[in-house]
């Protein structure tokens, strides 16, 4: 390795401003093309409907006309309301179902655990199309049909194996011996959880219910093939424009900018908790 | 279960059981219930649209079904949609998660706005790729194509499955993106500078040192989307709604065709199991690769 001593000259120079300069043009490029989509999405719904399908372009003058029109449009605040009563409804109760059980893997565990975990994980495999049919059937027998109720009941056993996987990882994560002071000092189990375990770990609860919230906020196969109009939620309102009569593009890119606007946030709030959780912490 | 065991661990065991059973009887009722009826359908003539026909069918849905070559041609659109977005976000995530690695200015916010799509609900981005980028005569790719003096083309007659494919891989790159950068940054800066040292090259870098530290995550990638990718249903029900022919249907498309459109009960929930049959065999692959990310 004679060639040793000069390589390293090159290593250094390379970062000079001119690597910089490269570097901070390719990375903006790219994270402006990913996100152009988006970007072109909220500027339509600042457009009336005839600069929407004009030539695209950056200048206009922007409106608020879309944004009326979708507020007046009826349906709006309906889908909406059922959009967060769903999404929430659905997170709070995996999260008081898989809190217990995520406890007990986590401090009590068995031989079993590792494999009760993975079995749960691996219903999450089972792809909906396989048993839409009953699950449809059961659901117009029972009258679930096109209700928030039934919904809400389809999104928690969706998202409760990936609730407790990530719970799990937040819990193991945590001091055991905190927990065994408060036993010490008298705590119940269920003192012990909530007056210690769940102030403790509220960062990881927060980040797994938001990843939850946003999963039913998005969940679409279920939404446009259980709810027909009393409880579809955003996402098949959204789905409604795609039909030829609904092509008004501005009011379009309104409605699925306020659909959009607060799960990115959110998102973009708790990516790196979401991450740590998602991967078993095996990605840190 | 074990009686003679030493008493503290037989509590113990009790007390995870009894903690753990509201989540695992759901799960197991989810699991079960639909499963023994999407079966036992499956044997069963059962059309909502002729009531009068009734029985037992045995094998008849499952000769119907593997006889269709609508069947065939779904099952291999299923996999090709996994098998290119599967590349094209593990590949590109990889080579960005590098990208974003770099110091440069502004890079929190750009990274932000890579991530983005991922959060952004199917309905919305297919829509917003079918009508506003990929739209023949005012999508912005058209006009793109038209300014360097090209033709536009029509995406979705054109090239039906790579405009799916191309809109679910958006979706999809970010999260790759996330977990894979996540990753990047335990990676040992001290061994990637004694690398430098040696006279190791940016691409010997990457794949001696960079690509084996990402091996885990890439696994936890493949596995998250695979569960997500094998069902791919309102992408294609908002724009090509399967077709033209039957050129983007998938499974998950065509069982929902059968059964809601079609109303022959039976004849879905045979797809239906197929589909799982699929899906298992896939996910015994799976299992067998978290269980050793779990190891350690």
């Amino acid at each position: 390795m004679t060639l040793h001593r000069n390589s390293v000259a090159p290593a250094n120079a390379r970062s000079l401003p001119i690597r910089q300069l490269v570097l901070t043009l390719v990375g903006w490029s790219i994270a402006l093309i990913i996100f152009f989509p988006i970007l072109w999405m909220v500027l339509t719904g600042f457009k009336t409907e005839t600069a929407a399908i004009a030539d695209p372009s950056f200048l206009f003058s922007p409106t608020l006309e879309s944004y009326q029109a979708v507020h007046a449009r009826s349906g709006y605040a309906r889908f909406a309301l059922n959009s967060v009563v769903v999404a929430f409804g659905s997170t709070f109760l995996a999260l008081l179902i898989a809190i217990p059980s995520a406890y007990a893997m986590a401090f009590l565990p068995t031989k079993r655990t590792k494999g009760t975990l993975l079995w749960m994980l691996s219903t999450k495999m089972l792809p909906p199309v396989g048993v839409l049919v009953p699950i449809y059937l059961i659901f117009r027998d029972v009258g679930l049909l096109d209700t928030r109720t039934g919904l809400i009941i389809i999104y928690t056993l969706m998202n409760l194996p990936i609730v407790v996987w990530m719970l799990y990882t937040f819990f193991k994560d945590m001091p055991k011996d905190i927990l065994e002071a408060g036993r010490m000092d008298g705590a119940s189990t269920l003192q012990e959880v909530f007056f210690l375990l769940l102030p403790l770990t509220l960062p990881g609860i927060a980040s797994t219910g938001l990843l939850s919230v946003i999963l039913s906020w998005n969940e679409a196969f279920w939404s446009l093939n259980l709810t027909s109009s009393k409880a579809a939620p955003l996402t098949a309102y959204i789905a409604s424009f795609s039909s030829p009569e609904g092509l008004f593009w501005a009011k379009l890119s309104a409605a699925s900018t306020m659909a959009i606007a607060p799960i990115l946030i959110f998102g973009w709030m708790t990516q790196k908790q979401m991450v740590r959780g998602l991967t078993f912490g095996a990605v840190k | 279960m074990n009686r003679t065991r030493a008493s503290g661990r037989t509590v113990g065991g009790l007390r995870t059981l009894s903690l753990q059973a509201p989540a695992v009887t759901l799960l197991l009722l989810w699991m079960i219930v639909p499963l023994g009826m999407t079966v036992w359908f499956s044997f069963q003539r059962y059309n909502l649209l002729m009531p009068e026909m009734t029985g037992f069918a045995g094998w008849e849905n499952y000769e119907y079904l593997l006889t269709d070559p609508a069947l065939w041609s779904a099952m291999s659109t299923t996999l090709l949609l996994v098998g290119s977005v599967l590349v094209i976000t593990v590949v590109g995530g990889t080579l960005l998660a590098v990208l974003f690695q770099q110091e440069f200015a502004g890079r929190g916010i750009a990274r932000v706005l890579a991530i983005s799509p991922f959060f952004v609900m199917p309905t919305v981005s297919a829509l917003v790729w079918k009508n506003m980028m990929m739209h023949p005569s005012n999508g912005v790719l058209a006009w793109l194509s038209q300014s360097l003096g090209l033709p536009a083309l029509d995406w979705f007659s054109s090239l039906p499955l790579t405009s799916i494919i191309i809109i679910v891989s958006w979706q999809w790159l970010p999260f790759a993106l996330l977990i894979l950068l996540t990753a990047m940054q335990s990676l040992d800066e001290d061994q990637v500078e004694a690398a430098r040292m040696d006279g190791a090259g940016p691409l010997a870098i990457f794949f001696f040192i960079t690509l084996p530290h990402l091996k885990r995550a890439i696994s936890v990638v493949i596995m998250i989307e695979m569960i997500f990718l094998l069902t791919i249903f309102a992408e294609i029900f908002v724009t090509t709604s399967g077709g033209p022919g039957l050129a983007t249907t998938n499974l998950a498309y065509l069982i929902y065709i059968q059964a809601l459109l079609d109303f022959d009960v039976g004849l879905a929930s045979a797809g239906g199991v197929v589909a799982i049959i699929l899906a298992n065999i896939v996910a015994i692959f799976l299992v067998r690769m978290v269980a050793k990310n779990l190891e350690d």
